[in-house]
């Protein structure tokens, strides 16, 4: 995206490059991208566990993250590099500042001291490194003097200043969150990041921290990146909204544009399973999915956000960086959504006997949509060597009869030309690598030795698990499978669901 | 003490009951704990080998003791304690505490007036009452000047709290001088006064003030920066033989050591620290536990430059700032210089003066460092130390001032130490010393300088009058010998106070800055820290 | 290569004597998080009760096999030394519960001083020799194994053994499991907090006594201060390990026992302690939570 619409680097004050965090084998971020522009109020929403206080971690040092770039372009054009810097040195020199989900104020001190202890190292600097402060001298108590003026001016901004004498511990709930806000402001910070600053508070606390975070928007010029489940918070201060699902973006745009995505809906609302099921059956077959598909694109339309491509035909995975972010479709709530689309898609072409020419586009449709738009996705994938454009004889192998090959992944693999077992069972490292890469499935191929697999069953023979399958006990798409009306969307998200889920 | 007693069995017996019940259960406890220890001593015969003495009678005595204590505590103390707090229906008000009725005007007149009768017959007491009864007289007049000086200060305890630390410097400054001018009146000789005060002046007074020093110096490590050290006693080393060994080697002055060995310590305190102090809680205090351990190992084992087990003597006294000696034989004799009596006193009473000096020097930079930036983020990184980082503050910088703070005020402490004594030996650096040190700061209340001040007194001056508990071999027979139990009740005190008062004798916390009225915070809301 | 098994078997019994009081330490601070000080003193309280029984025995029969006075001396050793710590949770620790974490941390150090103490003042500051009750020693291939040693190895793997299988397999061992997670859900989950506390000490000074028992009879003497040194160095064993992992426990009571006698064998003697606690540091600089604990998450 950033060559299509250029933006001058320190207009985003925190940018976002691939980032990624794991956790042993678990994946919390996975290639994420975004920015933060200056002196807006960027939210980061999603449900729990989606990742969202994971990525301000890896924003304040306290992770470092598996991979991706983390730049914070300073006010006086200086530029940080986030994952770079140790821990205390990301608010000392980059100015960024941080609230946490679970309040974290010096109980034992008092309000005045907690913001007192937020001024050390200019404190600390004029008090010549305590040296000259031990002896009286003047600057250190200048200085002194004027650290108590700016935290009175934050007290009194948060509407706190009549019990700066007491200790922080004693003060009702929504008072702490308004004087943790208050105490990162003391830093002097340019870029602001709120954990759930809204979460537990009263309709007027809210109110009130709506008031203190538009007045420190507007006052001080400084930028705030927030996390929120309070959706009328977001919704009425936020300018750019970024929504994340299992360490994914999947949206990114004004409040209006991402209140109206169908995934984020999904995701967040958490769409029974069943529900959509029903509506796709009752409804049809690809003219739902084309609806649901460009149902997005209407309500952005062209232009709305600099984040979305320009284009009628988008996918809403895919974002401003023009690069493809692949979600573990099983586990995530907007992955069921596109799984249940292509699954409905793919039934409804298998019982009318469609030929294979026809379902696979119809198939293809929901998922690979991004293939056109996003060329190094379909770049990664074309890496695999035994391509086929169509199946032989027009009818593709049950690869669900592959342990750890699920409905969603079938089809997936189908929309790159991958049909039959003997194609798996011919793949090498680099083909596998690919593959991998695409479904966002590390190591998960040799682990379940699909290749292996593949040849056997490719032979003819048959494995322990396919023999599940045939006999039905096992869940497929396929007509083989005695369940093949269930929603394909449940049996994927078995496997995978397990890596990805997070909570 | 909890009392444990299942819900719907308390609520139907009485008080009596219920004592009785939990006596019987007190008293199996006790037979069971004792029966093997106190029924029973092992002795050695005259062919060294092991045989048991039986002495039943003494576990009875016990057993009965424990049982009859126990009954008492839950049918009196109990329901007594349980009123206190219970307002009276009729007038609303509170009953009487049991300081009030304790202390009451015609009580203490009586006190007043044993104490001086006892005075008056001091001398013929032997020849009216006999030897026997003569030491419990004196006994009882011990307790009577107690009584009538804790009526006082029970009496003037509003003024006493609210002047406490100005009190208290006076009263320091001023008690050599008054140990002295009493004995010497007691005595009828200025020689006699000196004299007798050595006791008093070393004893308690400098015993004690080290023993406030080192405990002020942990408290920056602990009760500031909330990290656990066991190990204080190492820096305490460190410093006490850097005085003795610089002191002997070269002929040093100590006052050019006093700073050096800080220096020293410090050092030590951040050649430490610097490894161990991203460790976290229990895991930092067996480490410190473990350095203070291989210091004193390596105190006994390194022969030939620490002497070993046998120690390190003649270690040089302190000059009176270079003008003046302590040495008889110096031609610069303090007695000499000034043209007054020969007595080892002066010198005893300097080093108080000293000690009471570094003192004050440890009080003084504590509260100036709790104003400053490096004080407030000691007590920010015990509070929560995550916060700290998210707000800048480097903490493991910070970690290491406060270990070295806290080191060179032990370095201090250990190079005094070593002057007082003139010897100095491994044997000084046990993990006991830092576990007392240790309790002080604690039982005290973290971070308060007046409680940890107190807590010393309470601590140190309540064994060193152990000591002098004779009148007691007068209850218990000849063979009683106090000395022997003063680490047993050392021990079970440290229990007692503790259950008593958790957070120790000042829980509160006084803040470092304030918009309108500074306000002590409740001890509710600090926290310990977890390092 | 002789010298080096020998040690190897000599090390193998200290660690086993240390392995035994670590688990005392590493099963309280497991389930209420305190370093319970009065542990090592514990262990003397049991060796000396295993040593008055043994005098008691001594007096009472003119010979007893062997191996049933060492069984009656354990047994009566661990139910008294049971009661011992029983008795000082119940007193000194259970009334700080849920309050400052160094309130106890205290409580424990005084109640260490005490114990120790109150057995000076009751048996005597001197050291109490017995005349040994195991002299066996065989000799393979020069490599000299006294019984004493089969014994002590023998008796902590059954001991190891057993416990495992408590704290594995029985509710009881589910009960403590459940305290460590989370001791409020536990007791809302109708678990009994207090008495699985209540045996969790038991159990710890039940094993203290054991390896009393084992002490005295290796070494063949006990005094009333002997309780510091050991207690420190399994106190040690317990964190090497990681504090909280019983397997830990035994590991590093092992390693500690190894690092001694190697040690001792091979540079100085003087240093052996020197060398075990500068392990520990250096260990822990690499392994902050020791070899098998677990990982302190920092939750942010």
């Amino acid at each position: 995206m950033s060559d299509t619409n250029p933006s001058p680097m320190n207009d985003a004050i925190l940018q976002v490059d691939h980032l990624s965090m794991k956790f042993g084998g678990l994946v919390a971020i996975g290639d994420l991208s975004f920015q933060a522009k200056r002196g807006e109020i960027t939210a980061l929403i999603g449900p729990n566990g989606a990742g969202k206080t994971t990525v301000f971690n890896c924003i304040t040092g306290f992770y470092k993250p598996s991979e991706g770039m983390l730049t914070l372009n300073r006010r006086d054009g200086s530029s940080y590099l986030l994952e770079r810097l140790p821990n205390h040195e990301i608010p000392a020199r980059a100015k960024v500042a941080r609230t946490f989900q679970n309040i974290r104020l010096f109980s034992g001190m008092t309000l005045l001291e907690n913001l007192l202890v937020a001024q050390h190292n200019k404190l600390m600097k004029a008090s010549g490194y305590t040296v000259l402060g031990l002896f009286g001298f003047s600057g250190y108590r200048k200085a002194s003097a004027e650290s108590v003026e700016l935290a009175r001016h934050w007290l009194e901004k948060a509407d706190l200043v009549d019990r700066a004498d007491d200790p922080a511990g004693d003060l009702p709930y929504g008072a702490q969150r308004r004087l943790e806000i208050a105490r990162a402001m003391c830093t002097g910070p340019e870029l602001l990041c709120l954990d759930e600053p809204a979460a537990g508070l009263n309709p007027k606390e809210s109110m009130a921290l709506n008031a203190l975070l538009m007045d420190i928007k507007d006052n001080t010029g400084t930028s705030i990146l927030l996390i929120e489940h309070d959706m009328a918070v977001v919704m009425q201060i936020s300018d750019h909204v970024v929504v994340l699902e299992y360490g994914r973006k999947i949206s990114d745009g004004s409040p209006h544009s991402v209140r109206t995505d169908p995934r984020v809906i999904a995701a967040y609302l958490g769409v029974e399973d069943e529900e959509v099921e029903t509506v796709l059956t009752e409804v049809g077959d690809e003219d739902v999915i084309e609806q649901l598909d460009t149902g997005p694109d209407s309500a952005h339309g062209p232009g709305t956000s600099s984040s979305y491509l320009a284009g009628p035909v988008t996918d809403t995975i895919g974002h401003s960086e023009g690069e493809r972010v692949t979600v573990s479709k099983g586990a995530s709530k907007a992955g069921q959504f596109d799984a249940k689309s292509s699954a409905a898609a793919s039934k409804a072409a298998a019982q009318a006997a469609a030929p294979p020419a026809k379902a696979e586009p119809a198939a293809a449709k929901p998922t690979a949509k991004p293939s056109t738009a996003k060329a190094p996705a379909k770049s990664k994938v074309a890496g695999v060597s035994n391509r086929l454009t169509a199946p032989r004889g027009g009818e593709a192998d049950n690869l669900t009869r592959i342990k750890g090959i699920g409905t969603v992944n079938e089809k997936k693999l189908n929309q790159h030309g991958i049909f039959h077992f003997d194609q798996i069972a011919a793949w090498k490292k680099a083909d596998v690598a690919a593959v991998e890469a695409y479904l966002a499935f590390d190591g998960r191929i040799a682990r379940e030795d699909w290749v292996g697999q593949a040849k056997l069953l490719a032979a003819g023979k048959e494995t322990e698990f396919s023999r599940r399958v045939d006999a039905g006990k096992v869940e497929t798409s396929h007509a083989s499978g005695k369940t093949a009306k269930t929603v394909a969307g449940k049996t994927a998200a078995a496997p995978a669901g397990k890596r990805g889920g997070r909570k | 003490m909890a009392v444990t007693v299942s819900p719907e069995r308390g609520v139907v017996a009485t008080p009596v009951q219920r004592a009785t019940r939990e006596a019987l259960y007190a008293g199996a406890i006790a037979l069971g704990l004792f029966v093997l220890f106190i029924g029973l001593r092992t002795d050695q015969n005259i062919s060294n080998e092991l045989i048991l003495v039986q002495r039943w009678g003494l576990l009875a005595a016990v057993v009965i003791a424990t049982m009859l204590g126990r009954f008492l505590y839950v049918a009196y103390g109990q329901p007594f304690l349980a009123n206190q707090k219970i307002a009276d229906i009729a007038t609303g008000l509170l009953p009487e505490s049991v300081a009030t009725r304790f202390f009451r005007l015609p009580y203490f007149i009586a006190a007043v007036v044993v104490v001086a009768v006892l005075a008056l017959l001091a001398g013929s007491l032997d020849g009216l009452l006999g030897p026997g009864l003569a030491g419990y007289a004196r006994f009882a007049r011990a307790l009577a000047i107690i009584y009538a000086l804790a009526s006082v200060l029970f009496y003037f305890r509003t003024f006493i709290l609210a002047h406490f630390s100005a009190l208290g410097i006076t009263a320091l400054a001023l008690y050599p001088i008054i140990v002295v001018a009493v004995l010497a009146g007691y005595a009828g000789s200025m020689a006699g006064g000196f004299q007798g005060s050595l006791k008093w002046v070393d004893n308690f007074g400098i015993q004690i003030l080290i023993y406030v020093m080192l405990a002020w110096g942990l408290n920056i490590v602990v009760g500031l920066a909330g990290l656990l050290d066991l190990g204080y006693v190492a820096f305490y080393a460190v410093g006490a033989y850097a005085y003795a060994l610089l002191g002997t080697h070269f002929g040093l002055s100590f006052w050019i050591l006093l700073p050096a060995a800080g220096a020293m310590a410090a050092f030590w305190g951040v050649l430490l620290g610097f490894p161990v102090l991203r460790l976290r809680g229990d895991y930092l205090a067996i480490v410190t536990l473990a350095f203070g351990e291989i210091i004193r190992l390596v105190l006994i084992n390194w022969r030939e430059v620490t002497n070993g087990s046998a120690g390190i003597s003649g270690i040089p006294k302190v000059t009176f700032f270079g003008l003046m000696t302590f040495n008889v034989s110096d031609p610069n004799y303090i007695a000499k210089v000034l043209d007054i009596a020969t007595s080892s006193a002066y010198y005893k009473i300097f080093l108080y003066y000293l000690i009471l000096g570094l003192c004050l020097l440890t009080a003084f930079v504590t509260i100036r460092l709790r104003r400053m930036p490096v004080g407030r983020a000691w007590e920010a990184l015990r509070e929560d130390e995550i916060a700290c980082r998210s707000l800048g503050i480097n903490t493991t910088t910070t970690k290491l001032t406060a270990f070295a703070t806290g080191a060179m005020f032990g370095g201090f402490a250990g190079s005094f130490f070593a002057a007082r004594q003139g010897f100095v030996s491994p044997e000084s650096f046990i993990f006991l010393e830092s576990a007392i040190i240790l309790a002080m700061v604690v039982l005290g209340g973290m971070g308060s300088l007046v409680g940890i001040a107190v807590a010393a007194m309470v601590m140190i001056g309540g064994t060193e009058v152990l000591r002098e508990l004779d009148f007691l071999k007068q209850v218990f027979g000849p063979d009683f010998t106090p000395e022997l139990y003063r680490m047993l009740l050392f021990g079970m005190a440290m229990v007692i106070v503790m259950l008593w008062k958790p957070r120790g004798f000042v829980g509160s916390r006084e803040p470092t800055a304030f918009l309108k009225k500074s306000k002590a915070v409740s001890g509710s809301f600090t926290k310990e820290g977890h390092g | 290569m002789q010298y080096f098994v020998q040690q190897l078997i000599n090390g193998l019994t200290l660690g086993s004597i240390y392995g035994l009081i670590a688990i005392g330490y590493t099963m309280v601070y497991g389930i209420i998080g305190m370093i319970n000080f009065a542990h090592g003193d514990i262990f003397m309280v049991g060796a000396f009760t295993a040593l008055i029984v043994f005098l008691i025995l001594g007096a009472l029969f003119y010979s007893l096999p062997v191996v049933i006075a060492l069984l009656i001396m354990m047994i009566v050793a661990m139910l008294l030394t049971s009661l011992y710590n029983w008795t000082i949770e119940k007193v000194a620790y259970r009334p700080l519960r849920g309050s400052f974490r160094l309130a106890p941390l205290i409580t424990a150090i005084g109640m260490s001083i005490a114990l120790s103490n109150f057995v000076q003042v009751t048996q005597g500051p001197r050291n109490k020799p017995i005349p040994p009750m195991v002299s066996t020693v065989y000799n393979i291939e020069g490599i000299s194994v006294s019984l004493k040693q089969i014994i002590i190895v023998i008796v902590t793997a059954l001991l190891l053994a057993l416990f495992w299988y408590l704290v594995n397999k029985t509710s009881l061992g589910r009960a403590q499991r459940a305290c460590e997670q989370d001791r409020k859900m536990a007791a809302l989950l109708g678990i009994d907090v207090d008495r699985t506390i209540s045996i969790t000490f038991v159990m710890g000074a039940a094993l203290a006594a054991v390896a009393g028992t084992l002490f005295l009879m290796y070494y063949g003497v006990i005094a009333f201060s002997d309780g510091f040194t050991p207690g420190v160095k399994a106190f040690t064993a317990a964190v090497l390990g990681g504090i909280g992992s019983l397997p830990g426990a035994v590991l590093g009571g092992l390693m500690i026992g190894f690092i001694e006698s190697m040690w001792s064998a091979y540079f100085s003697i003087d240093y052996k302690d020197v060398a075990a606690f500068s392990i520990l540091a250096i260990v822990l600089i690499f392994l902050p939570s020791g070899i098998l604990g677990r990982p302190e998450v920092e939750k942010v």
